[in-house]
C-alpha cells in the first residue's frame, strides 16, 4: 500500500505550561511511501520519527494536513481501522499470554464473516511464526524469551493480520550488537518475503542506510531528503544530511570558493567550475573516503595518529579551519600508509608532522554558509600545487 | 565463652519478639485448643470433667450460633463479590475521568478515615425508625409512593440489606485505592498495542487489563474474605450490643457473647467456636490460593 503523507504537521501543547507556545514534533511534511518498500525513518533522537509513525498508525492525530493509504483518505480514521502492524521499541507483549496467544490476539478482534475459528487462527500463527522462526516458542510466555525472540513474537503479532504497512518503532535498540546484525538482515527478509510496505524508525543511520530500500531523514520535525541510501549518502541536500549520515562523519572545513576554485586555509585543493555569482565563504566537507595520500598532495593536514584497523587505516590529523570537530579522519587503504608516511623523517608516527593529500572531487560537497544548503560545483581536481 | 556467645547471638536478638509473641500468640492459641476440647470446664475451680468433642457438638447444635453462621455467611457471600465489584467499577471510572479526579478520589477514600461508630449513626439517621422520624430512606420510599418498612428492627431481609450495605460501603475505599494504583500501573503501551489491533473496549478490559491487575484482585478478595468472616464492629454499631437478639450476631460475636456477654462466661464454647471459625477461614483462603495460582501468571 502507498502511503502519502501531505503537509502533515503535529503540535503538541508544550509541557511546560507557561509556555504556550506549541511544541511542533512534525512540521509540513510531504513524502510518498511506494508500494511494498522498506522505508527507514532516520534522525536523531527528539526529531519527531516517533511522531511520524504514530500519524502514520493513527494513534496521534495530526494538527494539519492529509494521510493516505492507496487514494483513500484515512487521515480522520483511528488506529484499529487503518490495518496497519505496530511494533512498539519494548515489543508490548502481553506478558499473561503465551507467544501463540500473543501472537492471535488481533486476529480475535475479527467479527462477522471475517470470524476466525480456533483452528484457523492456530494456523495462521504457525504460518506467520514460521516466517519470523519461532516456531518452537509457541507455548512460551514472553518473560521466558530473550530480547530476539520478544521481538520476532512482536513482529508476528503485527504481520498475523497481513496489515497493509507495518511499521516498526526502532526495532533493533534493545538488542545487543550482534544480535541487531542478524535481526536487521531478517527484517529486510521478512519485508521482502510479505512485500508489505514497511515503515521503521531508527536513530542509527548505519541500520538505516542498510537494509532501506529508501531512507527519509528528519531534523528537528523537518523533513530534510528522502532518497536511496547511497544517493542520498553521495548527494546530501544540506550539511545535516552529510554530517549525520556515514562513519567517520563527513569532514567540515570552512573554505572559500575563490576564482573557480576550491580553497581551503590558502591552499587551493579543487577546480569548481560554478555559477558566477556563487563566491566566498562556503562549507567544504570531504568524506573520509575521499582522502588519497600522495606526496605532492594539493592539502596539507597536521598529522596527530595513525590508527590500522586490518584492512582500512584511518588518518587522524587537524586542521585550523576543521568545522564542528575535533579532528579530521581520513580512511585510507592500509597498503597505502607507507605513501602517507613518506617523506617522514626517522620516525613512524611522530606528530605534528604535515601530510599531504589529494582530494577526490566526487566526496567533496559544498554548503552554502548561512542556510547549510547544498552547492551545485562540478568539482575536479585542481592544478599541480605551486611549489 | 565468646563462641559459645557467637553461636546463640541470633536467638539472643531474637529473643524479644519470641517473648512476646510466644506469651501474646503462640500459648493462647494452643490454650483455645486444649479449652475447645475439655467438657465442663469450671471458671472457678479451672477444672473439667474430662476431654472429649462435646463443646464442638453443643456449638454446632446452638441456634444462636447456627444464626451467627449464616448470617456471616451471608455477609461473605454478598459483600466480598459486590464490593469487589463496584470497587473496580469506581477504579475504572476514576482512571477514565480528567478532570477532578483527585477530588473524587479523596471523596470515596473518605470512609476509610471516618469512624466505625460515626459511621454507624450516619446509617441510623438513614434507616432507623424513632418517635421523631422514620428515617431518610423510608421518607424517600414513602414519597414515591412505598409503604415503609423498618430496617433496624423490622424482617430479616431488611436488616440484611442494611447490613450489607454498610459493610460494602465500609470496605470500599480500601478497595478504590488499591485497585486505582493497579490500574495506574499497568503500561499504556499494551492500550495502544491493543488498539492498533482494534481491539473492542470489553476485549481490552477481560484480556489485558483484568489479568494484568489481578494479583491486587485476588490479594483484595482472599483479605475480603478473611474481614467479612471477622465482621462484628459494624454489626454492633448498627444493630446494638444484644446481637442474638436482633438476629444479626456473626461468629465473631457469638464467641465475644460466650465469653463476656449477659449470658457468658463459657470459654469452652467461646474456643470451640472460635476454631470452627478459624477452620472456616482456612478452608476458603486455601481454595483461593488455589485458585489465583491458576489464574495469575506473573
Amino acid at each position: 500500500m502507498k502511503v502519502t503523507l501531505d503537509h502533515v504537521t503535529k503540535r503538541f501543547p508544550n509541557r511546560n505550561k507557561k509556555i504556550r507556545e506549541d511544541v511542533i514534533a512534525v512540521n509540513d511534511f510531504t513524502f510518498e511511501i511506494p508500494d511494498g518498500k522498506l522505508i527507514g525513518l532516520l534522525g536523531p533522537s527528539g526529531c519527531g520519527k516517533s511522531t511520524t509513525l504514530n500519524l502514520i498508525s493513527g494513534l496521534e492525530m495530526p494538527s494539519a494536513g492529509r494521510i493516505y493509504f492507496g487514494d483513500t483518505d484515512v487521515t480522520d480514521l483511528p488506529a484499529e481501522n487503518r490495518g496497519v502492524g505496530l511494533v512498539f521499541q519494548n515489543y508490548a507483549l502481553y506478558p499473561h499470554l503465551t507467544v501463540e496467544d500473543n501472537i492471535t490476539f488481533p486476529l480475535g478482534n475479527l467479527r462477522g464473516a471475517e470470524k476466525l475459528t480456533k483452528a484457523q487462527m492456530h494456523e495462521k500463527a504457525v504460518e506467520v511464526a514460521g516466517l519470523v522462526q519461532i516456531g518452537e516458542l509457541m507455548e512460551r510466555r514472553p518473560s521466558e524469551l530473550s530480547g530476539g525472540q520478544q521481538q520476532r513474537v512482536a513482529i508476528a503479532r503485527a504481520l498475523v493480520k497481513m496489515p497493509s504497512v507495518l511499521l516498526l518503532d526502532e526495532p533493533l535498540s534493545n538488542l545487543d550488537a550482534r544480535l541487531r546484525l542478524q535481526t536487521r538482515e531478517e527484517l529486510a527478509r521478512i519485508q521482502r518475503e510479505t512485500g508489505i510496505t514497511t515503515v521503521f524508525v531508527t536513530h542509527d543511520q548505519e541500520e538505516a542506510m542498510s537494509i532501506s530500500d529508501l531512507i527519509v531523514v528528519m531534523k528537528d520535525g523537518l523533513f530534510q531528503q528522502m532518497g536511496k541510501p547511497q544517493d542520498v549518502y553521495d548527494h546530501p541536500d544540506n550539511l545535516f544530511v552529510a554530517r549525520f549520515l556515514g562513519t567517520p562523519p563527513i569532514n567540515v572545513f570552512r573554505g572559500q570558493i575563490k576564482d573557480g576554485s576550491v580553497v581551503i586555509g590558502g591552499e587551493t585543493v579543487l577546480a569548481a567550475d560554478v555559477s558566477d555569482d556563487i563566491s566566498g565563504d562556503v562549507y567544504v566537507g570531504i568524506r573520509p573516503e575521499g582522502f588519497l595520500p600522495s606526496a605532492d598532495g594539493k592539502f596539507g593536514l597536521t598529522l596527530s595518529k595513525i590508527e590500522v584497523m586490518g584492512r582500512d587505516t584511518t588518518v587522524v590529523a587537524t586542521h585550523p579551519d576543521l568545522d564542528g570537530a575535533a579532528v579530521i579522519r581520513a580512511i585510507i587503504r592500509s597498503d597505502e600508509v607507507s605513501e602517507v608516511l613518506s617523506g617522514s623523517s626517522s620516525d613512524d608516527s611522530d606528530a605534528g608532522r604535515i601530510v599531504r593529500f589529494d582530494i577526490r572531487p566526487e566526496k567533496v560537497h559544498l554548503f552554502d554558509i548561512a542556510t547549510g544548503h547544498r552547492i551545485d560545483a562540478k568539482l575536479s581536481a585542481a592544478a599541480r600545487r605551486r611549489s | 565463652m565468646k563462641r559459645y556467645f557467637e553461636r546463640y547471638k541470633a536467638w539472643l536478638y531474637l529473643l524479644p519478639a519470641i517473648l512476646f509473641l510466644g506469651a501474646f500468640m503462640v500459648y493462647p492459641l494452643i490454650d483455645v485448643i486444649i479449652y475447645s476440647f475439655e467438657e465442663g470446664y469450671n471458671f472457678v475451680t479451672q477444672t473439667s470433667r474430662g476431654t472429649g468433642f462435646y463443646n464442638y457438638g453443643y456449638v454446632l447444635r446452638d441456634p444462636y450460633f447456627v444464626q451467627a453462621l449464616k448470617n456471616t455467611f451471608l455477609i461473605v457471600i454478598i459483600t466480598v463479590p459486590l464490593s469487589t465489584g463496584f470497587a473496580l467499577l469506581i477504579s475504572l471510572a476514576l482512571t477514565a475521568i480528567k478532570p477532578l479526579r483527585n477530588l473524587f478520589q479523596t471523596v470515596y477514600f473518605l470512609p476509610y478515615v471516618t469512624n466505625t461508630l460515626a459511621v454507624g449513626l450516619v446509617f441510623m439517621v438513614l434507616f432507623k425508625k424513632t418517635e421523631y422520624s422514620e428515617g431518610m430512606v423510608n421518607l424517600l420510599i414513602k414519597a414515591f409512593g412505598g409503604s415503609g418498612v423498618d430496617f433496624i428492627d423490622g424482617p430479616y431481609w431488611a436488616k440484611l440489606f442494611v447490613m450489607c450495605l454498610y459493610t460494602i460501603w465500609v470496605v470500599l475505599p480500601f478497595k478504590i485505592l488499591i485497585l486505582t494504583s493497579a490500574l495506574a500501573s499497568v503500561n499504556p503501551i499494551y492500550y495502544k498495542a491493543a488498539r492498533v489491533d482494534g481491539t473492542r473496549p470489553s476485549r481490552i478490559f477481560f484480556r489485558i487489563t483484568l489479568p494484568m491487575i489481578s494479583p491486587m484482585v485476588f490479594y483484595l478478595v482472599i483479605t475480603g474474605f478473611i474481614g467479612a468472616f471477622k465482621a462484628y464492629s459494624d454489626e454492633v454499631a448498627l444493630f446494638g450490643t444484644d446481637l442474638n437478639a436482633a438476629g444479626m450476631n456473626t461468629m465473631v460475636g457469638y464467641v465475644y457473647d460466650m465469653l463476656y456477654g449477659a449470658s457468658g462466661g463459657y470459654p469452652s464454647y467461646a474456643s470451640a467456636a472460635a476454631l470452627i471459625l478459624f477452620l472456616i477461614v482456612l478452608t476458603i483462603t486455601c481454595i483461593n490460593l488455589m485458585v489465583s495460582r491458576r489464574n495469575v501468571h506473573y
